[in-house]
């Protein structure tokens, strides 16, 4: 038990519900830190951490790099654009020279599912992703855990509904694996062409219509329409999308009842949800992002001790 | 009252009582009087227990100070995990439980409260984090046992027993509140 969470953290399906809970209760303390007047303990003082982002990224990176240095880390943001990568670099010469410079832990975002467990097993350093193409967004889904449990107590029998484009959701994957895990009934509802044909075998319920979705549910989690789906033709247009999928006050004050409303940003307000939802009563979006400082934080702390015991068992990866 | 064993001689002494609840209580009631002597008044005093058991004893310590002096100190609970020294050592990260400072400690007198003050690496660690919420007048240390071992130069100004403890005896003080009885209870370390 040297390492609670071993040396990474790749993703919410392989952690068990009691390491789940240890994340979220190792953030509540880190909550506190944050608001005060000096925000920062002394705890990774002289660990390296390097964010290696491929992808876009300002919330997820921004929230990182605050957990890190609050940490007393020191860290180096990689963007891949301007980086050795867009020379043709691949993935583990990046990081293999990253750690020859001595490194700890490296955060990464890449457009590959699959790719922070790629590197995990080549590099000693500590792996946490922060997203992987359609795979999975562990520290987003632990935030959104950590919301919901703030508001409701509890997460066992908590009914959430996840929103909107399933199929390319890392965020969705996330959610649906650690909701289950910690008990939660969780369901999905969205346009048939942008849900997994095996959505089934997910073990969650399937609204088409948002209305019965909003019935059902303690709380939705709405996820991003990417502009690109329509181009791509998984749906007609963005405002056929927001008249049949798109949360809208009406809708919520239809349903006669409280409801939380979550989402993992950036949003496109006035196609999933519109503006009065999104800064309405029910939303705790930005809760979340408050959330997010702190859950980041746990898993740094978290994985920082794991390091000695399990490096050698990466360094014999193949490259 | 038993005499302090002997240093570093013979077998492990069996474990003893050092305190039962009447002789915790007793103890704790002169550490709330020497602190407010110290403080010549509860102006200005905060009371800041170390978790965990620390806390608890604050808490003790505020009540007993509010029976004598009809008024309330304030109150708080310093986890001081995230300053270690060792934590690159330790193994397993260590379980974090909360800090709360209600007030602004600028300017203030602040009494640390802890259990016992061994090697005075836990009151570094509190010391360096208290100077993260601001800069007291003072910052005082009042523990229920002082067993000697000091590692740093630290030195307690409200004691409730000073005893020479050897380093394969462990001294552990019980509270009602987390281990259903009051005590100081004088052990064999068990071996890890």
């Amino acid at each position: 038990m040297t390492a609670p969470l071993g040396k990474d953290l790749l993703g919410i399906e392989p952690l068990s519900p009691d390491q789940i809970q240890l994340i979220l209760d190792t953030a509540e303390p880190f909550k506190e830190i944050s608001e005060r007047a000096i925000k920062k303990v002394p705890t990774l003082r002289g660990a390296t951490i390097v964010n290696l982002f491929f992808e876009a990224s300002t919330r997820t990176r921004v929230s990182f790099e605050f957990a890190e240095k609050r940490l007393s880390a020191d860290t180096v943001n990689v963007a891949a654009s301007g980086s050795s990568v867009s020379k043709g670099e691949t993935l583990v010469d990046t990081a293999r020279n990253l750690e020859a410079m001595r490194i700890d832990m490296v955060v990464i975002r890449h457009g590959a599912s699959g790719a922070a467990h790629f590197l995990a097993h080549r590099i000693e350093s500590n792996v946490i992703n922060a997203g992987d193409g359609t795979h999975e967004h562990p520290t987003q889904g632990l935030l959104d855990l950590l919301t919901l449990r703030d508001h409701f107590k509890r997460l066992k029998g908590l009914k959430v509904c996840i929103v909107g484009d399933v199929l390319h959701s890392r965020v969705a994957r996330s959610n649906i694996w650690g909701l289950q895990k910690m008990g939660a009934e969780v369901a999905v509802c969205g346009p048939r062409s942008l849900l997994p044909s095996s959505i089934k075998d997910f073990g969650v319920t399937v609204f088409d219509r948002v209305d019965e979705a909003i019935q059902w549910a303690d709380a939705l989690n709405v996820l991003r329409l990417q502009l690109e789906r329509m181009q791509a033709g998984y749906i007609p247009s963005l405002r056929e999308y927001n008249r049949v999928f798109g949360i809208s006050r009406e809708r919520l004050e239809r349903a006669r009842k409280d409801i939380l409303v979550l989402h993992p940003g950036p949003m496109n307000r006035g196609v999933e949800i519109d503006s009065d939802v999104a800064d309405g009563p029910f939303s705790v979006i930005l809760d979340q992002v408050t959330n997010g400082v702190a859950i980041r934080m746990a898993v740094l702390y978290l994985l920082s001790g794991a390091k000695p015991e399990l490096a050698e068992q990466a360094k014999g990866g193949q490259p | 009252m038993a005499p302090p064993p002997p240093p570093q001689s013979g077998t492990t002494p069996p474990a003893s009582v050092v305190f039962d609840t009447r002789a915790l209580n007793r103890t704790l009631r002169r550490m709330a009087d020497e602190i407010v002597e110290l403080n010549d008044g509860t102006d200005g005093l905060i009371i800041v227990g170390i978790q965990r058991r620390g806390v608890q004893l604050a808490q003790r310590i505020v009540s007993l100070i509010a029976e004598r002096e009809k008024v309330t100190v304030p109150q708080g609970a310093l986890d001081i995990t995230l300053y270690r020294d060792d934590l690159q050592t330790v193994g397993p990260r260590p379980v974090v439980g909360p800090t709360i400072i209600p007030v602004d400690i600028d300017g203030q007198h602040v009494v640390i409260v802890d259990d016992v003050l061994y090697t005075g690496r836990t009151i570094r660690a509190a010391l360096d984090e208290l100077a993260d919420f601001g800069r007291p007048r003072r910052i005082a240390l009042a523990v229920v046992i002082d067993r000697g071992g000091r590692e740093l130069p630290i030195a307690p100004d409200v004691v409730g027993k000073k005893m020479d403890v050897r380093p394969d005896q462990r001294v552990d003080v019980h509270v009602n509140e987390l281990d259903g009885k009051d005590a100081v209870i004088l052990a064999p370390r068990t071996p890890e």
